[in-house]
């Protein structure tokens, strides 16, 4: 449903090549679709406006490198703004105050808090060493209080014993007077669920807050969360005083716009990122990561540095001279593999690349996945160095030898030679283009996934 | 857990509530399209403003564009006053919700088994404690399934709930195998010889793969006992969640085979626009809304109730 904003811009420029800067009709144009990829992103709407405003003004009179792409660099232009926007610097917790520090954990129904406080409270005994108290005021939700026990149980947390019925506030200042009484550096308050409308409930959340004066508050909301962020985030924003926010269900699949909207009209940053069931799952948070994500064009930046550490310069360069002799051997297609393997496997590359739940079908179609890679290394390993050379050699008894050597099939040893075939036929082709097209084309893809990334 | 709806809180329909909700939220949809033209004609400008309105109340920028495309259509030039300019786009809406405004047949068997799924947190176990009380209500002998074998507490909560509705909850220990609960359960119904059988689900992302995979094995585990079993299948979907909602119909539709949606937390400031897409795209019943946290705050979906409340009309 989603086509990814690179494929889309690419439409867009196509007819713009070779133009100098970028004009305001070229912008606006590109504008409108990344403005249709933000809301599909679930940015909220006045936030996609002031944000595509900003943008504009930074977009129009660029000069367009030549060796990039307008759409590339529209793009460059969206994500950095983006990026900035979502917040570049990584904010951890405040805990600077006397402690027991109190934190504060409000939000939505069905947000995530309790967990998000279980995890919380597992991640600050875990790696900042503090002794942590959890206690639950949400007197209202059946068994909530419950929950959070158990949870407590399984993360080897404590707990303050609940009282029945005991009130909010004064569940608070009892948790704070025990924490105190037996050295805990930090209480987190888990509180009931509410809605931004809900007088009653806001009002009391406010009594908390002005009994403790926790030094964090922190708003759990959903990743899925639609235009209402925006609505939810200000209301809490202005009746509690919000410092951060945890983003929780980032495991899920939606596009996470939710992050950009609320961290738009409260400007407090975004803290930490749930990403599991487990009760470790709980990140910290990194704006290049969501960028990415609500432009649903993979993490560009990261394949292209992950690529520069991982392919050795020596192995390149050899490449090169392989490629500009339209020379391409069994060896060669063996270290390109080996180099795939190296960046995280198929998976691992297919998540960083733009077009992804495309491209993943179509692997999915093709049967391509990382065991599929170590079978066909195993099958180049049974060859034999001349083999490897000259394929041509290889004919049905080889091919059965070397099935059986590697465990495989013939069929599946007659694949590996089209797919040789295939990359050796477009190595050719670039080689004819000389330095020029290689330094175009790159290093060529692997087969079947050759020009994913590329739009 | 809204602190005044533990029971009995009735008083005020869902509508009025609705209502209350919108008076209350800057800039919601009714008032941003109130605030629109005073008599103006429909151009491309005004069309443009309604689709963004449209955007904000989450109905996905596809469908607000279809749907301001049409009223543009039939009326473009036309002077319209405000009301009747939200008279026409709810008029709009409701075409396309009619359809998903069906009944739940409970009469198809005895137990009736009713099997209720959905992601983290959207409140399906709320939801299935509203249910038992409102079949309660009509006279029906209801037991509840605690199939949130997962979550810690699941099963205290949904007991809290089989109280309040009177209904027997059958439970297992946590972290017990949910398909051999609800085949329990169903056995136990049928010697019961109750009418109804809600079972609980855990809550699940619906790209967790070996998640979705376990929801698959509850749905064959009942299949064994009544090949005609679970004869509902309810998706419980947030009102707040975005344009996700859509995917989470398809994979749990494809995996569960969902045969209705209930879309519960309506009484925010979420307008739960997307089931309009939804409606459009899967023709799936809406059955329930949930409009709070009382066990009366469950009414039957009403399409055009929906449609004018969505656009800030009395009903």
């Amino acid at each position: 449903m989603f086509d990814t904003l690179s494929a889309r811009l690419g439409q867009v420029f196509d007819k713009l090549r070779g133009r100098g800067a970028l004009s305001e009709g070229d912008v606006d144009e590109a504008l409108r679709e990344v403005r249709v990829a933000l809301l599909e992103a679930d940015v909220a709407l006045p936030v996609v406006k002031d944000f595509l405003a900003q943008v504009r003004e930074h977009a129009v009179g660029q000069e367009v490198i030549r060796s990039v792409a307008p759409a590339q660099m529209v793009i460059k232009i969206v994500y950095d703004h983006l990026v900035s926007t979502l917040g570049s610097e990584a904010a951890g917790i405040n805990l600077a105050a006397q402690p027991p520090v109190p934190v504060l954990m409000v939000g939505l129904q069905g947000s995530g808090k309790t967990t998000t406080t279980a995890k919380l409270a597992l991640r600050l005994q875990n790696e900042n060493k503090k002794k942590v108290m959890m206690a639950s005021l949400d007197v209202h939700r059946p068994a909530a209080q419950e929950q959070l026990r158990v949870l407590g149980e399984q993360a080897g947390v404590v707990t303050l014993p609940v009282i029945a019925g005991q009130q909010p506030v004064d569940i608070a200042k009892r948790a704070m007077d025990a924490a105190r009484l037996r050295g805990f550096d930090v209480v987190l308050l888990d509180t009931a669920g509410r809605l931004s409308i809900d007088e009653a409930l806001m009002a009391e959340a406010s009594l908390v807050r002005t009994a403790v004066r926790p030094s964090e508050v922190l708003l759990v909301a959903d990743a899925l969360t639609g235009q209402d962020a925006v609505t939810t985030a200000k209301a809490f924003h202005a009746r509690l005083g919000v410092t951060g926010i945890v983003l929780t269900r980032v495991d899920g699949d939606s596009r996470g716009g939710a992050a950009l909207s609320m961290r738009a009209v409260t400007g407090v940053p975004i803290k930490f990122l749930g990403a599991g069931e487990k009760l470790d799952a709980l990140e910290p948070f990194y704006p290049d990561r969501i960028a990415s994500r609500i432009l649903g064009m993979g993490d560009i930046v990261s394949l292209v540095e992950k690529a520069k550490a991982t392919i050795d310069e020596d192995d390149a360069k050899k490449m090169e001279a392989k490629l500009l002799a339209g020379s391409f051997d069994m060896d060669d297609y063996a270290s390109q593999i080996k180099q795939m393997r190296k960046m995280g496997g198929l998976d691992g590359v297919m998540a960083m690349l733009p077009g992804v739940a495309k491209a993943k079908a179509q692997l999915a179609a093709a049967n391509i996945d990382d065991k599929l890679l170590a079978r066909q290394l195993a099958i180049i390993q049974s060859m034999t160095k001349e083999e490897r050379r000259k394929v041509k050699i290889l004919d049905a008894s080889r091919r059965r030898r070397i099935a059986e050597g590697s465990g495989t099939s013939v069929p599946e040893v007659n694949k590996v030679l089209k797919q040789h075939r295939t990359m050796a036929d477009m190595v050719k082709k670039i080689g004819k283009l000389g330095p020029k097209g290689l330094a175009r084309h790159g290093l060529p893809g692997f087969p079947g996934t050759a020009g994913f990334g590329r739009n | 857990m809204t602190g005044s709806t533990t029971g009995s809180a009735p008083a005020l329909g869902w509508l009025a509530r609705l209502r209350t909700g919108l008076s209350k939220t800057a800039g919601a949809l009714g008032g941003g399209i109130a605030g629109l033209l005073g008599g103006r004609k429909i151009d491309r400008a005004t069309l443009q403003e309604l689709e963004d309105q449209l955007v904000a109340a989450d109905l996905g920028v596809r469908v607000a564009g279809r749907i301001t495309k049409r009223l543009g259509d039939t009326r473009m030039g036309r002077e319209l006053t405000p009301v009747e300019l939200r008279e026409a786009l709810a008029e709009e809406i409701a075409g396309v919700l009619a359809p998903a405004e069906r009944a739940l047949d409970l009469t198809a068997a005895k137990p009736f088994v009713l099997l209720v799924v959905g992601v983290n947190g959207t409140g399906k176990t709320t939801t299935i404690g509203k249910l038992a009380a409102r079949m309660r209500g009509e006279g029906r002998k209801v037991m509840i399934a605690a199939g949130d074998t997962f979550r810690a507490a699941a099963i205290e909560q949904l007991r809290v709930w089989g109280e309040r509705a009177g209904a027997e909850v059958v439970a297992d220990a946590p972290g017990a195998d949910a398909a051999g609960l609800a085949f329990t359960a169903l056995q136990k119904a049928r010697e019961a010889k109750a009418d109804v059988l809600l079972i609980d689900t855990a809550g699940r992302l619906q790209n967790k793969a070996d998640l979705m995979a376990e929801l698959a094995k509850i749905v064959r585990v009942l299949h064994k006992l009544d090949t005609t079993a679970p004869h509902a299948v309810l998706l419980v979907l947030d009102a707040t969640t975005g344009q996700n909602a859509r995917s989470q119909v398809e994979v749990f539709r494809g995996i569960a085979e969902v045969s209705g949606l209930v879309m519960a937390k309506l009484d925010g400031t979420a307008r739960g626009g997307m089931l309009v897409a939804i409606a459009e795209e899967f023709g799936l019943p809406v059955y329930f809304i949930g409009v709070g946290e009382g066990v009366d705050d469950l009414q039957p979906f009403r399409a055009t109730e929906f449609a004018r409340s969505l656009v800030g009309l009395e009903p």
